[in-house]
């Protein structure tokens, strides 16, 4: 990146408290998601059935579950999972969404009928439902969860990719790299995707949150990962059962967690925006 | 003019959601089928012997191909019958529209109060933008959808119902105790109010406060961003210049000229919202104990009872296709450049 | 802006209203039961009929004879299997060779539509429980109740069964839920070729004569009965009204008993009864549910579960206090042996394996060839997940201390019959209870060579058959005892499954209401219930 650009990027987190926050909460979630096992106090699956349902005390910082596992371990290692799924599905969602709606705006025809519609058959769908349904047909694994999730994701980055592209196939630059002999592939390829991307990786970023809450939804229902595999989701799904009588910390922490790292991403993805465009402040 | 413009509009957006929906319908027929477990097993009841199990899946026409079977499907829907839960042994249709009252009761109170807050936050952020309070409006709506609904819900309830007993036991529309309000809408709150009922109504709004709240807290966040955004993009515009400089007073000039106009995008927004709370309320409607179709569709997916999960998947797209077409009519009204394009 | 502040102010007005004084009378004489799942139908012989209904079966139709009481220990009341008392039919005469009985009916028992009650109307019903198949024909046959000539009207209120053989459990099996009363002359209006026995309709309305009318059914959300006043079958239930309200969360259910806005309830979580009995707010009783256990089963037909080695070695590591405590919470009896704690030939000495030698558990599964262990799936019903998955995580941890490392997959409880009957399941967390409390009775659906769905296991094995068989027909009391302690000797050495807990049926009730009685079915009896 040039010295201007670092220089902007600067100015926008420092003028901006808030995206300054987000951004230092992303570093200590992907510090977390990195080396959280070694950063856990005790091991997250071990049971020990002297210290169930304790509350939060100077040895246990988030409490004991119902089993004596150490929840501040519990929740720590779970970061892993959830970042890991939110990226992965956020990622393949991008990828092939992006792809798909760019060659649509490029080629028209057919081919953009056909990704269109297989767009809006998904819009359609009450996505939350779609993703219950896909998870419970193909099996509880995270592959699964993480597919269902980038199924769900895909029409906002067609939709996007179709648009960008779809202006960008007449600007001045492609027209110019056309007369240049270069085929529409090639063009397609090194012009006009890339100029696509900017703005869906706000889009991305935003997406991030929001595949976190639907897979923490899906574990809530019993459609994700297997126990004893800790993830945000369970983790509150199994205090819910507690809250009402008086265990509060099991579904708390997690749940904290859960809203700390999407918060964090929404934040992000707003300073994103006003790095990359500060036409499109809101 | 208008109404042939109007209806050329609306025939247009029809024929561009036929093809979504057919989509839905196979979809939906493949993943219901990949479901696990065995409906017949099932619907056999226990210690039912194999070849009681194979009478009922020949009943049920189970062993027939999945085309065959895809065939039926449509020639049933095309009657409007949607089939039989196996686990209630009630007609779906029967069952999905008694239940849909009760789901558009909660998502229409969350949406009115989610309007009732967001857009007048909205607002004023955008008329004092960069200030504390728009930082403030920014970051309440942002944590509102960074919380997973189903934890808010077990919060509320947890700190209204059990710590300070304000709220009343969240087991669904209406305490047992009190007669549902003679049936004119379904609308529990609606119908009291034809009865002139004052104390029903009042225990149907309290059993919503803690549901409606839930859900408005999710959706508080894209509306008063999109508020904030639309206003400020309007307010920065030519014709509100002119007419501040005209001398107009400050409130007209926000509210006749910059809010009308700034409604546009945000009633798109309302529209996808709403839709997206319908398919959305399936947690609240767990954690409330709400009788709604959300909470149906989820028991019967979980049970892999497929014939409920397909029938509401298909009203939730029809409503989303009917509900984009009634925006649309919506905007040609308000609008009158898009009337003219269609 | 003027209106805006009208509405307002109505709304909060609205909000702080108390509710009126009807509503306070109304709680007085109503009986307000919250339950997770209600009755998905209200005919127990329709096919799917899941266990609620059989609370709907039980108070809204009578039954030809039903169980006395009796009274433990500890004060709390249930029906004593050993005794038959009259329902329907006031008296009853075995025939002199003991192969028949004959009932002779009230005379002034009424349906709830007003007309009479008669034998006709027993045949009726007792054709259509061996004929319709699934559960309700299964349950009779184990009393030997197969074939619809085995019941005879003999005139208007007088009732023939004729016994095919000697088996004890025929008696018992005329006082369960399945052998219900049914108003033939309505249902029959109903019926159609197709439908003979008129189920379509029947499952959806009231033709019974019991206690209690149907005053409402909402199915999914609850289920109203309303005192029937002209019942004579026995005497008049003190509750005029009953409430069964279906609310999914258990910790909402309990925040409703503790604050009074339900009077009972008995699906809680076992944690949740743990607190209630120390908080000491609530009744609590708690009876360990009869000729049931909890168990890990394992697929003893295929590797590596075939092996009896590996098996044995699960058994000297399986943590039983450890799943016992953190699992059920206390709430039930720890049971390593099959037989239950209140039923004939409860012996847990049978146990031959000593709890938690890790040591001989490594040495067994070295002997079995398995020095380095391995992988397998472990199964369990999702519909038991509360006590069912914490079991299973304590398990999985202590058999990765011999080498065998697990993926528990919660299977949706929908699905888990098909799966009992497929036979697949390599290790497993299942349940078994029967109605009728007879040790013999259990080891005829679990153990025996007939390989019925219960025996997930797949376990064959004639010499256990021929102690089962024997035990089932054996009429010396003293042989009897021996049948029954060899069966266990058995199932322990060989051990197919393990079992590990036999679970409290837990009831919590205000402290205002009296009579309750645990009965085999586990469903509420309304007619005993009263409010003070």
């Amino acid at each position: 990146m040039t010295a201007a650009a670092l220089r902007h990027a600067r100015y926008v987190v420092t003028e901006n408290p808030l995206t300054l926050v987000a951004f230092s909460l992303l570093l200590v979630l992907l510090l977390l998601a990195a080396l959280g096992p070694l950063l856990a106090p005790f091991d997250p699956l071990k049971s020990d059935s002297a210290n169930t349902l304790k509350p939060p005390s100077t040895r246990h910082w988030f409490g004991t579950d119902q089993l004596g596992r150490d929840m501040l371990s519990r929740v720590i290692v779970a970061t892993r999972l959830d970042v890991a799924i939110a990226f992965s599905a956020v990622s393949l969602s991008f990828v092939m969404g992006s792809l798909a709606g760019a060659c649509a705006g490029v080629f028209g025809g057919w081919t953009e009928r056909i990704v269109s519609r297989l767009s809006d058959t998904i819009m359609a769908f009450p996505l939350f439902v779609l993703a219950m349904g896909i998870v419970a047909a193909l099996g509880n694994s995270v592959c699964n969860v993480i597919l269902a999730t980038a199924v769900i994701n895909l029409p906002f980055y067609v939709r996007m990719a179709r648009a960008e592209a779809n202006v960008r196939r007449e600007a001045g630059f492609v027209e110019a790299a056309r007369l240049s002999g270069n085929g529409t592939m090639r063009v397609l390829a090194v012009h006009i995707y890339p100029n696509c991307l900017p703005p869906m990786m706000v889009q991305a970023s935003l997406n991030l949150g929001w595949a976190m809450l639907n897979a923490a939804g899906l574990a809530f229902i019993g459609l994700g990962v297997r126990p004893p595999t800790p993830e945000w989701g369970i983790l509150v799904a199994e205090g819910a059962s507690f809250i009402l009588s008086g265990e509060w910390w099991i579904a708390l922490f997690p749940g904290l967690a859960l809203m700390l790292a999407v918060f964090c991403f929404n934040l992000m993805g707003d300073g994103l925006r006003d790095m990359i465009d500060p036409r499109w402040r809101t | 003019m208008r109404g042939r413009s109007l209806g050329r509009l609306l025939w247009r957006r029809l024929a561009a959601a036929a093809p979504g929906l057919i989509g839905v319908v196979v979809v939906t027929f493949c993943l219901m089928r990949a479901l696990p477990g065995d409906p017949a097993a099932y619907f056999a009841g226990n210690a039912a012997t194999k070849e009681a199990i194979e009478q009922v899946r020949v009943k049920l026409g189970l062993d027939r191909s999945l085309p065959e079977q895809f065939l039926a499907y449509v020639r049933d829907l095309a009657r409007g019958d949607l089939g039989q839960s196996v686990t209630t042994g009630q007609p779906v249709r029967a069952e999905l529209f008694a239940r849909l009252p009760a789901s558009l009761e909660l998502t229409l109170t969350a949406l009115l109060l989610a309007v009732a807050v967001a857009l007048p936050a909205g607002v004023l952020a955008a008329t004092r933008p960069g200030s504390w309070m728009d930082q403030a409006v920014r970051v309440v709506t942002t944590a509102g959808v960074s919380l997973p609904t189903f934890f808010t819900g077990l919060v509320l309830v947890y700190v209204f119902y059990y710590l300070l007993g304000w709220a009343p036991s969240p087991t669904g529309r209406l305490d047992s105790l009190f007669p549902a309000p003679p049936r004119v809408t379904s609308f529990y709150l609606v119908d009291a109010l034809i009865a002139r009922d004052a104390s029903t109504f009042g225990a149907c709004l309290r059993q919503l406060a803690l549901p409606a709240v839930t859900m408005a807290l999710f959706v508080m966040a894209p509306l008063a961003r999109m508020t904030r955004a639309s206003m400020l993009g309007v307010l920065g515009s030519d014709f509100i210049r002119t007419a501040r400089a005209s001398g107009l007073s400050r409130r007209t000039v926000l509210w006749t000229y910059g809010f009308r106009n700034a409604m546009l995008p945000v009633v798109t927004t309302l529209g996808m919202i709403f839709s997206f709370m319908l398919g959305a309320n399936v947690l609240v409607e767990k954690v409330f104990a709400w009788p709604g179709i959300g909470s149906f569709a989820l028991e019967a997916l979980l049970a892999s009872d497929y014939a409920p999960v397909q029938g509401f998947i298909l009203v939730m797209a029809t409503l989303y296709v009917l509900l984009n077409l009634a925006i649309d009519v919506l905007y040609g009204l308000i609008d009158p450049r898009i009337r003219i394009e269609a | 802006m003027r209106w805006t502040h009208t509405i307002l102010s109505a709304l909060v007005v609205a909000l702080l209203a108390a509710p009126p004084a009807a509503l306070a009378q109304g709680r007085a004489d109503t009986l307000v039961v919250v339950t997770e799942v209600g009755p998905n139908m209200l005919d127990i012989h329709a096919p799917g009929a899941n266990r609620p209904s059989y609370q709907a079966s039980w108070n809204v139709y009578d039954r030809l004879i039903t169980f006395g009481a009796k009274t433990l220990k500890d004060g709390s009341k249930m029906y004593d299997y050993a005794s038959l008392k009259p329902e329907l039919a006031e008296s009853w005469q075995m025939g002199l060779d003991g192969m028949s009985v004959t009932f002779k009916l009230r005379r002034d028992a009424k349906f709830h539509d007003g007309s009479p009650v008669t034998a006709h109307d027993a045949k009726w019903s007792f054709d259509r429980a061996v004929s319709v198949g699934g559960f309700p024909t299964f349950q009779m046959k184990a009393g030997s109740l197969e074939k619809p000539e085995q019941f005879e009207a003999v005139d208007d209120y007088t009732f023939r069964v004729k016994f095919i053989r000697k088996d004890k459990l025929s008696m018992p099996d005329l006082g369960v839920p399945v052998a219900v009363i049914i108003n033939s002359k309505l249902a029959k209006q109903h019926a159609t070729a197709q439908d003979p026995w008129a189920v379509e309709w029947v499952k959806q309305n009231d033709a019974g004569g019991g206690a209690y009318r149907i005053e409402a059914w909402r199915p999914g959300q609850e289920t109203i009965y309303a005192r029937f006043d002209d019942w004579k079958s026995g005497p008049l239930p003190k509750i005029r009204r009953v409430i069964v309200r279906e609310i999914p969360s258990a910790g909402t259910r309990r925040a409703m008993l503790e604050k009074a806005d339900a009077d009972i309830s008995f699906d809680l979580p076992p944690k949740d009864f743990a607190e209630i009995v120390k908080e000491d707010k609530l009744k609590v009783t708690g009876i360990p549910i009869e000729n049931s256990h909890r168990y890990l089963g394992m697929n003893v037909v295929k590797p590596p579960f075939n092996n009896l080695k590996v098996r044995q070695a699960v058994a000297h590591v399986l943590p039983y206090e450890q799943v016992f405590a953190s699992a059920f919470f206390g709430r039930g009896i720890l049971l390593p042996t099959p037989v239950a704690s209140n039923t004939f030939g409860y012996d847990p000495k049978l146990y031959p394996y000593r709890m938690g030698d890790l040591a001989k558990a490594k040495q067994l599964m070295a002997e079995a060839g398995y020095p380095n262990g391995f992988e397998t799936p472990f199964y369990l019903d999702a519909g038991r997940a509360t006590t069912d998955e914490p079991a299973a995580v304590l398990i999985q941890e202590a058999l990765a201390q011999i080498g065998i490392k697990t993926t528990i997959e919660k299977v949706p409880a929908a699905n888990w019959r098909a799966n009992q009957g497929k036979k697949e399941m390599p290790l497993f967390v299942d349940q078994f209870g029967g109605w009728l409390n007879y040790p013999e009775y259990f080891f005829f659906w679990n153990y025996h060579g007939q390989n019925a769905t219960f025996n997930v296991s797949s376990y064959v094995n004639p010499e256990m058959d021929k102690w089962i068989d024997a035990a089932r027909f054996e009429a010396d009391p003293k042989k009897y005892a021996e049948d029954v302690r060899e069966m266990q000797k058995v199932a322990m050495r060989d051990v197919p499954r393990l079992p590990f807990v036999q679970v409290y049926l837990d009831v919590a009730m205000q402290r205002n209401i009296t009579g309750y009685q645990y009965w085999f079915h586990i469903q509420l009896d309304f007619r005993q219930l009263a409010k003070s």
